[in-house]
């Protein structure tokens, strides 16, 4: 029981297949960043670094991102995030390292198999949306269709089918101008989801919008995901943004990853005192899931069932109306686990 | 990228500012102590001890006029590619100039014509001036609604009344083919700068080198290379106005967003589909931009080159100008104001133009929905060029209807000149006697060796001893090629008309900048009067002052106070209101809000007003060599008037370095005045 449950929760224990994975990957900036001995003793120190005159924006990184899994990587400006995502898909280039890419090197694809490889099999969501301003709606989610040579009629189908899976039917004669913050990366996403990528980046997507539109974006993103099932690199610098979107969250501190971890795991066991401060101020209930409390077993019938993904916040408001326990349902619907009132209090209280 | 970049660098070592920055000023002191000494002794005592400082000897000239007249000779009688010479090369492009031009003038002024001179047989007439004003109005309304048509309809309707069409469709003729040419290439170079960072750097000088030669200058080898003619003169346009769009596309593509090239590649682009499908179009306001100032830069230069045979507009102003007939003059300078101001509104409309969702609603319902203006344009050019046969009026502006202001402007002259002789004379004399005549010895008096030392050490102590060494290279080259005394001609010319620009353009830009309603109307005028070709500047100031230096200055100063104003005001304007709020509660009254604050702030960008009131001046005191100065000016159009390329081009060239020391000088004075403030950004709150 216990091992479907993790399976199901947390794709960690029997891992799908590795989507991406980038081994020792650096990117230095500066003159000479070639000859830079990184497999050296301490060569990721950054005194060290900075003494032969270089910028290590990022610094003999492992990651490997799961087939389906949301993997966010999240830090402050200036700590190599974006450098990061972009050397995963090669619009920088990496100083050393390998990423593979269902077990092909993308470093050693060729311009053209690159060209190959992000016509059909990425897609990508940008800060500043980087919609072209003399497109319509249509016009751009179609964009990437039309550079790989999709006919017309088909490319505008499938255009006007993403445009209405974000909802943005009606729009399609818009140009982006016309269009609000939240509306315009409505578009961005549509248009990156356009060729049906199999790996989706997202690069700080919400930044640049206002709170309570970032906030209604993440949810609008969520449901996506819902539905899609993509396997997604997302970039963030808000943490709260991370502990809400993600399966696995990577911590970056100056170009080096300093963690990587599910919510759950950086709260409750943060590496350092970095990770410790940023988590610090995180409700335990909003991290803590339902599946990872509950007792498994039947719960009473006639109790109200809560998914096993749901935070412990979501869940105690059951507990307001005075019941004892109420059930925890799987991915699949089945009841398979019960939570109780105390058990739920006592995260409450954490803090 | 930007994450990269925003890590910080090492924190540059402030500190030398304090004790060491004093030591530092008084060396300075002392640098400029000995050489202004140095200067004073070699120009008061040096003449007879080393009279070479004042004057090159013969012998030791670069004897620079012989050596390009002897290339352009041998290039046009000798050069050869193998298969053909470069006479088949420059008439291999004189004709493909020729055959759209012959085209364009057939349908605007001549009729299609059937064989050559006073054999040609019109086939089919041109248009009539109905449908031209006609269309012309449909695109202002197309980009800019109602106003726009009425103002563009009323400006041709003018140049028909005026009797003026004839010769402003000659004049448009060659604007509509030096456009084109003008924009495609300009955004070509562009684009290859843009990806080749050697082809750039290559690239750089020459273009500073072609928009500072004054145009004259162009003339005189396009000339020898091309003939007199219509088709040299669209050549000489194109290339003027080619630079200007380079340099334009080259920063707007520069100004294409990181993210929109990211896109690029991760859709998977490849270089083509970047070029054409991401980078053009999103540059297009900034590139927009630069077809408006080709198209303005054109028809300044049409008009020019009515020197060498382009006809039109131009050559009615300069044979007007030579016969001293003001009212026709004044015709035709009105008729360029009018087809200048049509033009410029046109294409600013029609950059400022963005697409609206609406225009998309309307696709697929049929050709007249879709392109109502294209249609409505081709059944008007069809109606009237059918009506134009049985009813002359239609085709051609009717003769007895045409109005004529020649008398009413020869008569308000004469009329100013009975009346007010007196008094302008005494203005002119008092002027040149006090002001222009002595300022012109004394600058003619100055050894070339002091005010080249003097300039370099400027550069030395602006920008470093790369500045120094060009400066002094380049005045000395103007002494070594012989033309010291007539640059010392330009720069007293250009010096006095840039000063009194100054005095009145930045009093007026200050007076602007804090008054809004002021502004909009300063704008307005300083505008058109930027759209106004160089040439239409002489009229007025000739028909008051005549000829000579005064009548130069004064068609100058108007031309070279408009960046004087802008930049002044501009600057102002842009200042951090945080700054003057910071100011208001410090107690400062607007007088200290303004000399302490505002004024401060805005120095760099009033010196980079200055830098353009010097290139402006410099570009129209060419011009006016034909109102008579004994500057470079002259010289460059007398060699116009001989074919002298030598001559011309070496005129031409000091002319350029002037304006070039000019530039950097005050350029590198900017930016120290830039740097300076930066720094004191941080302590902005103690004054």
């Amino acid at each position: 029981m216990t091992s479907s449950l993790q399976q199901g929760q947390r794709p960690a224990a029997a891992a799908p297949a590795t989507k991406l994975e980038c081994r020792s990957v650096w990117k230095l900036f500066g003159a000479g960043a070639e000859g830079y001995p990184v497999d050296g003793p301490n060569a990721a120190d950054s005194g060290r670094l900075a003494r032969a005159g270089l910028v290590g924006a990022v610094r003999d990184v492992n990651l490997g991102v799961r087939e389906g899994e949301i993997f966010v990587i999240m830090g402050l400006s200036g700590s190599g995030k974006s450098t990061l995502v972009r050397c995963l898909s090669r619009l920088v280039e990496p100083t050393h390292g390998e990423i593979l890419f269902n077990g092909e090197n993308l470093l050693a694809a060729s311009p053209k198999r690159m060209i190959e490889i992000r016509r059909h099999h990425m897609g990508m969501v940008f800060q500043h949306f980087a919609l072209l301003p003399h497109l319509t709606v249509l016009g751009n989610v179609a964009f990437p269709l039309e550079v790989q040579g999709v006919g017309r009629t088909e490319r505008e189908a499938r255009a006007r089918q993403m445009i209405s899976l974000v909802g943005l039917e009606g729009r399609e004669g818009f140009f982006p101008r016309e269009l609000s913050g939240g509306q315009q990366q409505r578009v961005g996403i549509a248009r990156s989801l356009a060729v049906e990528p199999e790996l989706w980046f997202l690069d700080e997507p919400f930044s640049a919008l206002d709170p309570l539109i970032r906030r209604e974006m993440q949810d609008e993103f969520i449901r996506l995901q819902s539905v899609l099932r993509k396997t997604i690199v997302f970039i963030t610098h808000d943490f709260d943004e991370a502990i809400r979107l993600a399966d696995r969250i990577a911590i970056m501190k100056d170009g080096a990853v300093v963690q990587v971890g599910t919510p759950e795991d950086l709260v409750l066991r943060p590496a350092n005192d970095y990770v410790a401060e940023f988590t610090r101020g995180v409700a335990r209930a909003k991290v803590i899931r339902a599946g990872s409390l509950m007792e498994a077993g039947s719960a009473p019938a006639g109790a109200p069932t809560v998914d096993e993904g749901a935070p412990i916040a979501d869940a105690a408001s059951f507990f307001a109306g005075g019941l004892q326990e109420i059930g925890v349902r799987a991915r699949d619907g089945r009841v398979f686990g019960r939570l109780t009132r105390d058990a739920v209090v006592t995260v409450m209280m954490q803090g | 990228m930007s994450e990269a970049a925003s890590i910080p660098r090492a924190p540059a070592p402030l500190a030398a500012a304090g004790a060491g920055g004093r030591e530092n000023r008084r060396r300075w002191h002392i640098i400029w102590g000995a050489g202004v000494l140095a200067f004073v002794l070699l120009w008061q005592f040096g003449e007879s001890y080393a009279g070479w400082a004042f004057d090159i000897p013969r012998g030791w000239r670069i004897p620079m006029q012989r050596w390009i007249s002897d290339a352009m000779r041998w290039l046009v009688e000798e050069a050869s590619f193998g298969l053909f010479t470069f006479t088949d090369l420059t008439r291999f492009l004189a004709a493909m100039v020729e055959a759209p031009y012959r085209l364009v003038l057939g349908l605007l002024s001549t009729g299609i014509l059937d064989g050559r001179g006073s054999a040609a047989v019109q086939l089919l007439p041109p248009l009539s001036w109905l449908a031209v004003t006609g269309v012309a109005m449909l695109m202002g309304h197309y980009a800019g609604g109602r106003r726009l048509a009425l103002l563009v309809g009323g400006c041709f309707a003018f140049l028909a009344v005026f009797g003026q069409w004839a010769s402003a469709m000659v004049t448009l003729a060659s604007i509509l083919i030096a456009v084109p040419v003008g924009v495609v290439g300009g955004l070509l170079l562009g684009l290859a700068a843009f990806r080749w960072r050697m082809f750039d750097r290559a690239l750089r000088p020459v273009l500073d080198l072609m928009q500072t030669v004054p145009v004259f200058a162009y003339l005189v080898p396009i000339l020898f290379l091309f003939g007199f003619g219509p088709t040299s003169a669209v050549v000489a346009t194109i290339i003027y106005a080619l630079p200007p769009m380079t340099r334009i596309s080259l920063l707007a593509l520069r100004a294409v967003p990181e993210e929109a090239h990211e896109l690029g590649r991760m859709t998977g682009c490849s270089r083509r589909q970047m070029t054409w499908r991401i980078l053009v179009p999103s540059a297009r306001p900034g590139l927009m931009v630069g077809v408006n100032q080709v198209i303005m830069l054109s028809l300044n230069m049409v008009i020019i080159a009515s020197m060498i045979g382009a006809g039109g507009l131009g050559f009615d102003v300069l044979a007007a100008l030579r016969r001293l007939d003001i009212g026709a003059g004044i015709e035709a300078g009105l008729a360029i104001v009018a087809l200048a101001i049509a033009l410029d509104r046109l294409s600013q409309a029609f950059a400022d133009r963005r697409p609206e969702h609406g225009a998309e609603d309307a696709q697929r319902k049929g050709l007249l929905a879709r392109h109502p203006y294209t249609v409505a344009g081709c059944l008007l050019v069809l109606v009237t060029a059918l009506a134009g046969l049985v009813a002359a009026p239609v085709q051609a502006y009717p003769k007895a209807l045409q109005l004529s202001t020649g008398s009413v402007g020869s008569d308000i002259v004469g009329w100013i000149n009975v009346n007010f002789f007196d008094q302008i004379e005494a203005v002119k004399n008092a002027l040149l006697l006090n002001v222009l005549v002595p300022a012109k010895r004394f600058l003619a008096g100055l050894p070339w060796l002091g005010v080249s030392g003097l300039l370099g050490l400027l550069g030395w102590r602006l920008g470093g001893w790369r500045l120094a060494l060009l400066v002094t290279v380049l005045a000395s080259l103007i002494a070594f090629t012989g033309q010291w005394e007539k640059a010392m001609v330009t720069v007293y010319l250009c010096g006095i008309s840039v000063v009194i620009a100054c005095m009145i353009g930045i009093p007026v830009g200050i007076l602007a900048s804090t008054r809004e309603r002021v502004w909009k109307g300063v704008e307005l005028v300083i505008d058109t009067l930027q759209t106004l070709p160089s040439f239409v500047y002489l009229m007025p100031a000739v028909m008051l002052f005549r000829v000579g230096d005064f009548t130069a200055m004064i068609a100058v100063v108007a031309y070279a106070v408009a960046p004087a104003i802008r930049y002044t005001a501009h600057g102002l304007r842009q200042v951090n209101p945080q700054l003057l709020e910071a100011g208001i509660v410090s107690g400062a009254t607007p007088w200290q809000l303004m000399t302490k604050i505002r004024l401060r702030l805005a120095l760099p960008e009033i010196l980079l007003g200055i830098n353009q009131t010097i290139m402006l001046a410099l570009s129209m005191l060419v011009i006016t060599a034909l109102v008579g100065t004994r500057d470079l000016g002259q010289e460059v159009y007398i060699a116009l008037t001989k074919a002298d390329t030598g001559r011309g081009l070496v005129a031409g060239l000091a002319v350029a370095f002037i304006a070039i020391i000019a530039d950097r000088l005050i350029a590198a004075a900017a930016e120290r005045s830039r740097q300076r403030l930066g720094l004191d950004d941080t302590a902005g709150g103690r004054s």
